[in-house]
């Protein structure tokens, strides 16, 4: 792990820092948010290439170890893209039982799992009226993807005509926010948002609004995803934007991105409940905004991007100054990576070149409609570790990526508010501002 | 056989520049017929249908791919070895 600044240090530069307007709340939004509440993180869970919990993926973070591998999967062979960021060694009868599988589809079987961490470090029960005041809200873009895949084989490929009964319950987008409400008698608001690659963050960022308003009083909430197969990966191949060897995000010889799986789950609590309680607090939520291009289905817009940047410090009343480090979006593609820079110049002005901006995805892959929730722990061990994760995999100076993206070696740095990117395909724009406590 | 391959590769582009197929000439560069990323994506993957070939092609690279698009001579060229590669 690297104290030093920047060792990439000042090299040519292309990026056009604007005069970004000053990020100021204005009287309407001081007079809107009397009355909100605070929000904290007091729970987290995971599992990711990186690992099957919270601290392995934090420990690989810290090391800048990568957990992109030979995909293994049925006809893998007859896939151009051979390499994902893939849990292995996943024996999902450890932790279920043969009812359970059979109506489990692994992005609930990886949701489940990372929910029960999540609820065990809060050490919340949801029986009686707690129960009534929270829920559970989360991103998936494939939902059942695996079982999909395996009963089109069924009856397409092998020309079978029936199917198990439990097929539709198993494959639906919300089977997992569904299953997680029963596990833990959440009666409030439950449901799942769909917004490709920024999913999860427009769940939290819903979750987030939910107890800050006083509709909620606990949220669940975060996302997974499971397209490891081979029709998930296969239609991804179709856009000829997966690089063949590795995710190398800002890297000037960056060749596309790498699919990942897995899920991250959090506790969103009422800050003085959290309090009274005497909850270990991971971080607080300050701020989300969200916005559309309204432009390309799949090309990205640096002024999309930059209005939900800008919206984020705005809703969360933090200045530019205060935020230390963003973990970015940078999923390795030409286009992604460019267009996140510029817009993170153009929103930041000069305080673009003190702060700190990294892809985890160059480690677990991009995990679609579930990364915004494994990106958050990078955000969580800035915030109370002050330990900054690196991309690792860089190793090229791109004038168009020209910011400190922490290259390959972690970095001790205390940070007091951080954000966490996601722009999806269809211009979906999602960014969350979380603050030290 | 060389001459319908070219034929063919015209008519592809065309369509999806949504010109003539004489206007697609030799030296035309897939930005000068108003083809985009996407759009050559799409013209990529109609001409690995069309002739049942695979097309080395990463987005994310154009310039580096083993398939030279710099311009319809090169497109066409590239389709014409990978043809003869396939029925050699």
């Amino acid at each position: 792990m690297s104290k030093k600044k920047n060792p990439v240090g000042k090299q040519a530069d292309k990026i056009d820092r604007g005069v970004a307007a000053p990020v100021v709340a204005t009287g309407a939004d001081m007079a809107c948010r009397e009355g909100l509440r605070r929000v904290v993180i007091t729970g987290a869970g995971t599992i990711n290439a990186l690992g099957h919990d919270v601290a392995s993926t934090l420990e690989a973070f810290r090391e800048g170890r990568c957990g992109i591998t030979q995909l293994d999967f049925r006809d893998v062979e007859r896939l151009s893209i051979q390499i994902g960021g893939q849990i292995h060694n996943w024996t999902p009868e450890t932790y279920f039982n043969r009812q359970q599988i059979l109506l489990y589809d692994k992005f609930t079987q990886f949701t489940l799992l990372a929910a029960k961490q999540a609820v065990a470090q809060a050490g919340l029960n949801f029986e009686g009226a707690l129960g009534l005041r929270s829920g559970v809200i989360l991103g998936t873009a494939g939902g059942g993807l695996n079982t999909w895949d395996e009963n089109y084989r069924a009856v397409y490929e092998e020309g079978k005509n029936r199917v198990h009964p439990f097929v539709v319950p198993k494959l639906m987008n919300n089977a997992a926010a569904s299953h997680v409400s029963m596990e833990f008698g959440l009666r409030g608001p439950a449901f799942t948002v769909a917004t490709a690659c920024a999913s999860s963050n427009h769940a939290m960022g819903l979750a987030f609004q939910m107890v800050r308003s006083g509709a909620a009083d606990v949220m669940l909430s975060g996302g997974s995803e499971a397209m490891l197969c081979f029709g998930g990966v296969k239609a991804w191949e179709g856009l000829r934007v997966m690089s063949k060897d590795a995710c190398r995000p800002f890297s000037a010889n960056r060749n596309g991105m790498v699919q990942g799986e897995g899920a991250g789950v959090f506790v969103f609590e009422e800050y003085s409940r959290a309090k009274a309680r005497g909850a270990d607090i991971l971080a607080e939520v300050v701020g989300f905004a969200m916005s559309s291009d309204a432009q390309d289905i799949v090309m990205p817009s640096a002024q999309g991007a930059e209005r939900a940047i800008t919206g984020a410090m705005t809703d969360a009343a933090l200045n530019r100054e205060q935020i230390g480090y963003i973990n970015a979006h940078g999923t390795g593609t030409a286009a992604n990576d460019k267009t996140e820079c510029a817009a993170v110049a153009h929103a930041f002005g000069h305080h673009a070149d003190k702060l700190m901006m990294s892809s985890t995805k160059s480690m677990h892959g991009h995990l679609i409609g579930g990364t915004g929730a494994v990106e958050l722990l990078a955000c969580i061990m800035a915030l109370r570790d002050g330990v900054i994760a690196p991309t690792i995999g860089y190793q090229e100076h791109d004038p168009e990526c020209a910011l400190d993206v922490v290259p390959n070696e972690a970095r001790e740095v205390e940070v007091e508010a951080v954000l966490s990117n996601a722009f999806a395909f269809g211009g979906l724009n999602a960014v969350i501002a979380l603050r030290r406590i | 056989m060389t001459e319908d391959i070219q034929t063919r590769i015209r008519a592809i582009i065309a369509e999806q520049a949504m010109l003539e197929p004489e206007q697609v000439t030799d030296d035309a560069t897939p930005e000068e017929l108003g083809i985009d990323s996407l759009g050559l994506v799409e013209s990529i993957f109609a001409i690995e249908e069309e002739f049942d070939v695979t097309i080395p092609f990463n987005a994310n690279e154009p310039e580096k791919s083993e398939f030279d698009i710099s311009n319809m001579g090169t497109i066409i060229a590239a389709v014409q070895r990978l043809v003869a590669e396939k029925d050699g």
